[in-house]
């Protein structure tokens, strides 16, 4: 009976993590797109064609063509390109600040820790839109401030994760003694914490640059991120929508890629939890 | 009481400290406001006045006082971009008074619709215990919370402004023409911001159901002789709704925020688009105010939030 219930277990671990299959083959597909959309597209992205403006989807243009004639399927993959860019640049801002600053609020705790916590409380809790919209309104527009603006507002949620993981290891048996054995500080936040919050933090990054691509997203649709000509898929969306009635899939494309990619996000990071448990 | 009060001053302190930072942000922006309100061509003697007219001559605490003075008592200064005539300059007050309704109407309708459909939902997606409904909720919620609401909103106009002509796209009725028509147009924007909040909503209250159903309270009051609905209705549904009170704060932070998006898709004329268009425009004196009334409602909302909990709950005193 034991041995049964045994098997049993490991059976189920074995069972296949569907969420990690599809949410690597979405992502990856993604991946691929962006890389390939920097050395080359179906059609040059910004190539006017007037004879074959708002063609259908079809062969010769997998995704149809715009109102000026542009293949929607290569300013897709440009699109992708820059959305992938800004979010894993933000991600990258915010997560390494986050590191930083959560491992050492996390492991000394403090006045610092008590005042940083406050402010990430108010952060955190203000929704994320407005707070980029004052931020890029103060810097300006254009990529590099929305890239800035972005890891502002996303580097609260790291910082609070790591410091409840820090908070977690700092007083566990191996730490004390590698305390005692004189270890150095950095050392034993870099090379011995660290790693444990390997999984948690992957989560948390999946979980940022899925917000952080409807953040690039949403923003370039109103206007404010990305500036023409470079393709992204905000400003496609808001370009579309003034014919939507004439060519539905100008606005089908950019919104349907955003979603496909914010769907791959979502499962791997359900997938990734759901392998670490 | 005690607890209101104390949360009352740190709501004001919260709000001051909003507005300083507000006042900074805007002081600090590169560039010369009456270069750019005239022009280059401008005679010296013009820009004395215009800097002495918008108050720009005096030291900045003088004008922060000024400023939040203005705020207090319904003044809020004069747009930089809009104006009323050729000399007259547009208030910023007369710019949002009517923009205002729109926008708090839209929040408004879109939060009912939340709570109305993701707390009937939530409930029965926890009681649920065949695998059909739930493989199947649990992927609609997983695709309504990947749509962005820009391009809910997209489709949303398509399939029922196009496809179906439930409404014209564009076609805005004013509130205060056609009070039935104005609500009929908000319901595609409504619908657009609360899709992805109650499919957020209905999870959270299912992941918060059961966990509690698999509590000790919830066995005894089943092994007394309670019914199924009794239990998931009077001890299972109190308990859960508890964390859900600070997420719905949350949402309702998110949804005066989501409004500011959905109404550039809708061309609904509220504060959203102004602030958008202020923005882009650098029109500062009328960014300023909005943001600092969009964040006063959400700290405001937040404050309440915390005040209902505790009056709900009696278990969290003063400690």
């Amino acid at each position: 009976m034991k041995l049964k219930n045994c098997m049993k277990k490991t059976n189920q671990r074995k069972k296949r993590n569907w969420y990690l299959t599809a949410g690597l083959f979405m992502t990856g597909l993604i991946l691929f797109l962006a890389i390939l959309g920097v050395f080359w597209t179906p059609y040059d992205t910004t190539a006017m064609s007037a004879g074959e403006k708002f063609a259908a989807p079809s062969f010769r243009h997998l995704f149809g063509t715009d109102n000026f004639g542009r293949d929607i399927f290569s300013r897709v993959m440009q699109g992708i390109g820059t959305t992938a860019f800004i979010s894993s640049l933000v991600v990258l801002c915010a997560g390494g600040a986050g590191i930083c600053i959560g491992a050492v609020t996390g492991y000394f705790g403090g006045f610092l820790d008590e005042a940083i916590m406050r402010i990430t409380d108010a952060v955190n809790g203000f929704p994320s839109i407005l707070l980029t919209l004052v931020i890029v309104s103060v810097l300006g527009g254009g990529i590099r401030n929305l890239i800035l603006s972005l890891s502002i507002v996303f580097m609260p949620s790291f910082i609070r994760i790591v410091r409840s993981e820090f908070i977690k290891f700092r007083d566990a048996d191996y730490i004390v003694r590698a305390r005692l054995m004189g270890t150095g500080t950095v050392r034993i936040l870099f090379i011995h914490i660290l790693p444990n919050i390997f999984s948690t933090f992957l989560v948390s990054v999946t979980i940022g640059l899925n917000n952080a691509i409807l953040a690039e997203s949403g923003m370039s649709y109103l206007g404010i991120g990305v500036q023409p000509p470079t393709a992204s898929l905000g400003k496609m969306l808001s370009d579309a929508q003034g014919y939507l009635t004439s060519a539905p899939w100008y606005a089908l494309a950019p919104g349907l890629t955003i979603v496909w990619i914010v769907l791959g996000f979502s499962l791997l990071s359900e997938g990734i939890r759901s392998r670490a448990q | 009481m005690k607890y209101i009060g104390k949360k009352v001053i740190t709501l004001i302190m919260t709000l001051f400290l909003v507005s300083v930072a507000a006042f900074i942000a805007f002081q600090v922006i590169p560039g010369d406001v009456v270069t750019s309100i005239l022009g280059t061509e401008a005679t010296p003697e013009r820009e004395a006045q215009l800097r002495e007219e918008l108050g720009l001559d005096r030291p900045a605490p003088e004008r922060y006082l000024n400023w939040v003075s203005g705020v207090l008592s319904g003044d809020l200064g004069v747009s930089y971009r809009y104006s009323k005539s050729m000399n007259e300059m547009m208030p910023v007050a007369e710019l949002i008074a009517d923009k205002l309704p729109v926008t708090l109407y839209l929040a408004a309708y879109s939060l009912i619709l939340i709570i109305v459909i993701s707390i009937p939902l939530g409930v029965f997606w926890a009681r649920c215990k065949n695998p059909a409904p739930n493989v199947l909720l649990n992927i609609l919620s997983q695709g309504a919370m990947a749509v962005p609401s820009f391009f809910l909103g997209i489709l949303i106009t398509y399939l029922f402004g196009i496809v179906f002509h439930c409404f014209t796209p564009g076609g805005y009725v004013s509130y205060r023409d056609d009070l039935s028509g104005f609500f009929g147009y908000l319901l595609f924007p409504a619908i657009s911001i609360a899709i992805p909040k109650i499919a957020m909503t209905a999870r959270f209250l299912r992941n918060s159901m059961l966990l509690e159903l698999s509590s000790d309270y919830v066995r005894t009051a089943r092994s007394k002789g309670c019914t199924n609905r009794r239990v998931m209705y009077r001890h299972v549904l109190r308990n859960a709704f508890m964390p859900v009170i600070t997420f719905l704060g949350m949402i309702i932070a998110e949804t005066i925020a989501g409004s500011i998006v959905i109404e550039q898709v809708f061309g609904l004329p509220g504060v959203g688009r102004l602030l958008i268009s202020s923005i882009s425009t650098r029109d500062f004196p009328v960014v300023e105010i909005l943001v600092l009334y969009i964040t006063a409602v959400v700290i405001v909302v937040y404050c309440l939030v915390d005040i209902l909990y505790r009056m709900i709950d009696p278990r969290i005193s003063d400690k």
